[in-house]
């Protein structure tokens, strides 16, 4: 590329050329040198001096008797002591006990060093030169040389089999590697697209573990709901959940706006996704007279009585419903899965 | 020099000891050239150390953490004596983290040490990244260094986002669940990654000792390499320093390494553990028992990730939800673009200084720190991209803005929206205009000298204030930098007639190169005429 060649006129004089280090009578700009050194109080003065080292000392003197601090606390304050310090509020006696006297022992051997050497060691500021990162020319031709021969003692060059093989079996051997990470996980298939519920599996109401019925489904309130068969205890409990949980809120059947909504409800009670179709979260707020539901992490708002829809926020879909009805004992129960993944989007989603 | 046989006295014992040493290792070699290394001294210098040391911080209290922590998904029924979460169920992992809280001494201190430690090395990474970029520190040769801190940061922010899941809380969890959720968004392989990742089905059984080991071994290990070379490189290269008398590019100027440098550097550590120690008593970070264990289906409203993650969250906040589906397939777009937006704004910056070496096609080393003001477009853009991450920040806590200052979270989303676009390009204009402001007002401190304060009448009746010459030191600190000239396209026919090629490269080079130094983008120094011409002159008020 040209952009050496037009660059290097351009470069500005190396600001070095003015470094004569003296005064140059007509250079006003040019470089006096150093400063001379400005001698500090403890440099002339033995008793500034002493009153210096004595604050050292007396700092690293604070110093282990915070340590003995340290551990006296550590012997004195039970570990379940709370005590109110203002203002600071409730706070651990042993925390606060521990973290300050630690904190203090360390600040003051910092402190003490750092004021030895800012009054006590020498501040005469010197110079070192710089030499250039680059090797000088001959360095480099030596290396080079020393470069080709090695290269050419190893045939390398000559022999194309040897490095061509050599060059195969290399990139090969990782890929035992990469095929050991295969068990990391299972292959998503059909994962995504289920979960526990299925035609006949009663809502159990996740607070009182209590099949639901129709009535217990109030106006204006949140509840929600996992399906039967599924305890706390179990292994997977976290991973179904994850898909499973539902919430359902009871709205009149006339301000359903959406028509497979209205379908797909009982008596006004719509079932849908508990999670958000965002990344993910557990969708936790409702507004009872708009039939909001409001996701707390970014924000994302559904309208529950138009197919849960997304009014606004950065999720992409609207929630899923779950089609409900009641059995023959009088509880709620699901009429299937649900018809679409729940959750967060992804590639294979459709 | 002690195997002189003859001399009666024995050397003292901490001389045989380095001898000993220097027979192995070869110490005196090594001393020899860096006992007394010149370090400058700024305070700016001082944040690559507050990284340091925080890093020690957080490596010595892991250390402890892991005495205690289980990294295990297995589920427990809390049997401590906290007494609000008795009986409930939850992670060993959690299980474990209140046992570090609750009943090991010192073990809370410790968690918190650990915690705020971590914020800090954090935020110490990013101001000084900032300062070796608005100082352009970053030149040749320290190009290869700027990328290691750079990666440093990188990895920091994964290490730090792997360390505060490993609890397993009701926080920790959203974030992980924030980030499986982010993963599937990858189009085709996106929900390959997220059953690798976890083993399955998000939460599954396996991700908290997944992480635990990237938390523990894979990342700090990396990073340790990565540090290590940094500071090896710092040796080599020596520090920068800023222009001044005596201090040229082809020294170095300051106090060495022992004692001063050593007293001051060691000293420093030990504050800064110790001002992290005491922060750790009084103010309590990531309570857990107050957040509770995870469960996918709950959550805790006004969720936010430590600081260094507040970018991302706010890309993924302000997105609009797009989603295409064609052909049976979905692409995410709402969450994909900020998924790698958020790796291609960092990584605007970390290729900065190849982009300006090339734009200068300056090819010598640098070894002086500049003036943010003397390299007006360099500033300019990194008060730029600060702007955008600043405002991203803002973006992922707007409901915290929200609230506190009774907006509507729609107005903020907009407000971010628009303004990570505009809010950069109003920070480059105003930033350039400051720094040539700047330049301005240092020609004519050169020229006319510094305002003293004190009013003078002349003969004839005018009011005038006094000016003072500078001293030559002064004189030279404002005038030793350099400037470029700005680079011009080659005449379009050679010597001999024949039409010159120009690659499209060379001519944008040219043309960005002309938006650094040409004409309006810096202010010509003043020179030695101009000076002496106003000095004789009329320079005497
Ligand atoms: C290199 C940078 C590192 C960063 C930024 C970092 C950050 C964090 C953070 C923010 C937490 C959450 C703490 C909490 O609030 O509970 C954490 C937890 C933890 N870290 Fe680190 N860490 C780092 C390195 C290490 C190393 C080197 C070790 C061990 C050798 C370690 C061991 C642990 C353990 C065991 C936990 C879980 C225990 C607990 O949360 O109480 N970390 N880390
Ligand atoms: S996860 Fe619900 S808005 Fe992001």
């Amino acid at each position: 590329m040209s952009s050496q060649e037009i660059s290097e006129e351009n470069l500005p004089a190396g600001q070095d050329t003015a470094h004569g280090a003296v005064k140059v009578a007509d250079d006003p700009f040019a470089d006096p040198g150093l400063p001379p050194h400005k001698p500090r109080i403890q440099d002339i003065d033995e008793r500034a001096a002493r009153r210096s080292e004595r604050a050292v000392a007396f700092m690293f003197t604070l110093s282990m008797l915070a340590t003995v601090g340290f551990i006296a606390s550590y012997v004195i304050f039970p570990v379940d002591k709370i005590v109110y310090i203002w203002p600071f509020g409730r706070v651990s006696a042993l925390n606060f006990a521990l973290g300050l006297t630690l904190g203090a022992a360390l600040f003051f051997i910092g402190a003490g060093a750092v004021h030895w050497a800012r009054t006590l060691m020498s501040d005469v500021e010197v110079a070192d030169e710089r030499h250039p990162i680059e090797a000088s020319p001959e360095v480099k031709a030596k290396v080079m040389a020393d470069f080709a021969a090695g290269a050419a003692e190893s045939g390398m060059g000559r022999r194309k089999l040897i490095r061509n093989t050599m060059f195969g079996a290399l990139s090969l051997v990782p890929l035992s590697g990469i095929v050991l990470l295969r068990d990391m996980g299972p292959l998503p298939e059909k994962k995504l697209r289920t979960t526990l519920w299925a035609k006949g599996k009663q809502l159990i109401n996740m607070n009182t573990h209590e099949p639901l019925r129709p009535e217990d489904v109030a106006v204006g309130s949140l509840t929600f709901a996992m399906p039967e068969g599924l305890s706390e205890h179990d292994h997977h409990f976290q991973t179904e959940i994850a898909k499973a949980a539902l919430m359902i809120v009871r709205i009149q059947p006339e301000d359903i706006k959406d028509k497979r909504e209205l379908e797909w409800s009982h008596d006004g009670i719509v079932a849908f996704s508990k999670i958000c179709t965002h990344v993910g979260c557990p969708i936790s707020l409702y507004e009872q007279q708009t039939h909001h539901v409001l996701c707390p992490c970014h924000q994302s708002t559904f309208d529950l009585s138009d197919g849960a829809r997304v009014i606004f926020g950065p999720a992409g879909h609207a929630l899923p419903q779950l089609r409900i009805g009641v059995n023959e004992k009088g509880f709620l129960e699901a009429l299937g899965d649900f018809d679409e993944p729940v959750g967060p989007a992804f590639w294979e989603r459709g | 020099m002690s195997t002189v046989t003859d001399t009666k006295k024995k050397a003292p014992a901490g001389e045989r000891v380095a001898d000993w040493a220097d027979g192995r290792l070869g110490i005196y070699t090594l001393a020899k050239a860096n006992m007394r290394k010149i370090f400058p001294d700024h305070w700016s210098f001082m944040l690559g150390e507050i990284c340091l040391y925080s890093f020690i911080i957080i490596i010595l209290t892991g250390v402890y953490l892991t005495l205690f922590f289980h990294p295990s998904m297995n589920e427990v029924e809390y049997a401590g004596p906290y007494v609000p979460l008795q009986g409930q169920l939850m992670s060993e992992a959690f299980n474990s983290t209140m046992h570090i809280s609750f009943e090991v001494r010192g073990g809370l201190l410790i968690r918190q040490i650990h915690h705020w430690a971590a914020l800090i090395f954090l935020a110490g990474m990013f101001v000084h990244m900032m300062r070796v970029f608005f100082t352009g520190a970053f030149r040749k040769p320290r190009e290869i260094n700027w990328l290691f801190g750079f990666l440093l940061f990188f990895l920091g922010m994964f290490t730090g986002f792997t360390g505060y899941s490993l609890p397993d809380d009701l926080l920790s969890g959203t974030g992980v669940r924030f980030m499986q959720g982010a993963i599937l968004s990858v189009p085709v392989v996106g929900t390959y990654l997220s059953m690798f990742l976890f083993g399955g089905e998000f939460p599954g059984g396996d991700f908290v000792a997944r992480f635990y080991s990237a938390h523990v071994l894979l990342l700090p290990g990396i990073m340790l390499g990565l540090m290590v070379a940094h500071l090896i490189l710092v040796f080599v290269h020596k520090h920068t320093h800023f222009e001044g008398p005596g201090r040229t590019n082809k020294n170095v100027v300051g106090m060495p390494l022992l004692p001063v440098y050593m007293a001051k550097a060691g000293g420093f550590f030990f504050l800064v553990f110790g001002v992290i120690a005491i922060i750790a008593a009084i103010a309590s970070i990531n309570p857990i028992w107050a957040l509770g264990p995870y469960r996918p289906d709950q959550v805790s409203t006004g969720a936010q990730p430590d600081w260094y993650m507040g970018f991302a969250e706010g890309l993924i906040r302000v997105m609009p939800g797009w989603e295409i589906n064609l052909w049976g397939h979905t692409l995410v777009l709402g969450v994909f673009i900020p998924l790698v937006i958020f790796p291609a704004v960092l990584g605007a910056i970390a290729v900065y200084p190849f982009i300006e070496s090339w734009i200068t096609g300056d090819k010598r080393e640098h070894h002086i720190a500049q003036r943010p003001r003397n390299a007006p477009t360099r500033t300019a853009f990194g008060v730029a991209w600060i702007t955008a991450y600043m405002i991203m920040l803002v973006g992922g806590g707007n409901d915290l803005w929200a609230t506190h200052f009774h907006l509507s979270i729609n107005s903020i989303t907009w407000f971010v929206r628009i303004f990570f676009f505009a809010g950069p390009v109003i920070a480059f204009i105003v930033t350039k205009r400051i720094c040539l402001g700047l330049q301005r007002r240092d020609k004519d401190k050169v020229l006319h000298g510094r305002e003293s304060g004190i009013i003078k009448r002349l003969p004839h009746g005018e009011f005038v204030e006094v000016h003072e010459p500078l001293s030559q030191g002064e004189l030279h600190r404002l005038t030793a930098h350099e400037q470029y000239a700005p680079a011009e396209l080659p005449p379009a026919v050679d010597e001999n007639g024949v039409e010159r090629k120009i690659g499209r490269m060379e001519k944008l080079r040219v043309k960005l190169n002309k938006g650094y130094y040409g004409e309006d983008n810096q202010i010509a120094k003043p020179t030695v005429e101009e000076y002496k011409e106003i000095q004789s002159g009329h320079g005497h008020h």
